[in-house]
């Protein structure tokens, strides 16, 4: 249950600040990466804004479990891989061509249209897909 | 305009102060794309009630902040389908492959001074800059 509510508040926090911070404006993502055009600067207010109480928050974790118990996370392997470089690219591309990436995908269900929901779709059609490209990926980074 | 990276900045710390909630509660990454992902490819099963729950926790509060945000929400969004699709599936394949997206490698990479997290921020970065000036300046498509 604690679980539960504490997600929720995650969720509503994350889904606020998407929405105050104008990010699901595809305008304003597409103006950060429009270097030769009408670029906008707010994309980085967002991100530094939310890197500085995450910051503190892994400051937090040293020494402790989380409230609900378990573990935290390991720090990943300091490894770049092919999947992380070709994933990422391709998700630039997308999020350069609209302006949407999933986190605003998702907290402007209810106000983007026809159009923000087709979106939406073509991505859990990416997701759903994915495994396949990623044994694919692998299997040329073998042949290679 | 003037307010707009004002906004961007208290919009930005709830982002984190989500992501931490997440993080020091449950002890997991706030990062949409694997949240999401993991309800699609079946990954996340044991998990699914919090990931259902946190999706909708986004979706509800814009709805509750929109009488109190006195400005007019536009997404702009694009109505050109071929983009939509093709931009669609190229975020739900990539993000899955990568694993993570803008919140996921972005804000709780970064903010633990991960390579992996840098290093796709700069890709998807180069990538989309790339995607958009040639789209938008040199083809003129979007």
């Amino acid at each position: 249950m604690q679980r539960t509510i504490l997600s929720l508040i995650a969720g509503l926090l994350f889904g606020g600040g998407l929405f105050i911070s104008g990010m699901t404006d595809t305008t304003k993502v597409q103006g950060w990466l429009d270097v030769f055009g009408n670029w906008d600067p707010t994309l980085a207010f967002v991100m530094g804004g939310a890197i500085i109480p995450m910051f503190f928050a892994w400051r937090l974790t040293e020494g402790r479990k989380p409230l609900v118990g378990g573990e935290f996370p390991k720090p990943p392997a300091p490894e770049v891989d092919r999947r992380l470089v070709v994933g990422s690219v391709m998700f630039g591309m997308g999020w350069g061509l609209v302006g949407l990436c999933p986190g605003p995908a998702i907290a402007s269900l209810t106000y983007n249209g026809i159009h923000g929901v087709g979106f939406l779709i073509a991505m859990l059609a990416g997701m759903a897909f994915a495994p396949t490209v990623r044994t694919r990926l692998d299997r040329m980074a073998e042949a290679a | 305009m003037q307010a707009d990276w004002i906004w961007g900045l208290v919009g930005g710390v709830l982002i984190g102060l989500g992501g931490a909630v997440y993080l020091l509660g449950n002890g997991r990454i706030m990062g949409a794309s694997g949240i999401i992902g993991g309800l699609i490819d079946g990954s996340g099963r044991d998990t699914a009630r919090e990931r259902l729950v946190f999706l909708a926790g986004v979706v509800i509060m814009p709805l509750i902040l929109w009488p109190i945000y006195n400005v007019d929400i536009d997404t702009h969004m694009t109505d050109q389908w071929w983009a939509i699709i093709a931009a669609g599936l190229l975020v739900g394949v990539g993000t899955r492959i990568a694993n993570g997206c803008t919140s996921g490698h972005g804000v709780c990479g970064i903010s633990r001074f991960s390579l992996r997290g840098m290093v796709a921020t700069v890709f998807y970065i180069l990538a989309g800059g790339l995607m958009l000036t040639l789209f938008r300046h040199v083809w003129g498509l979007i």
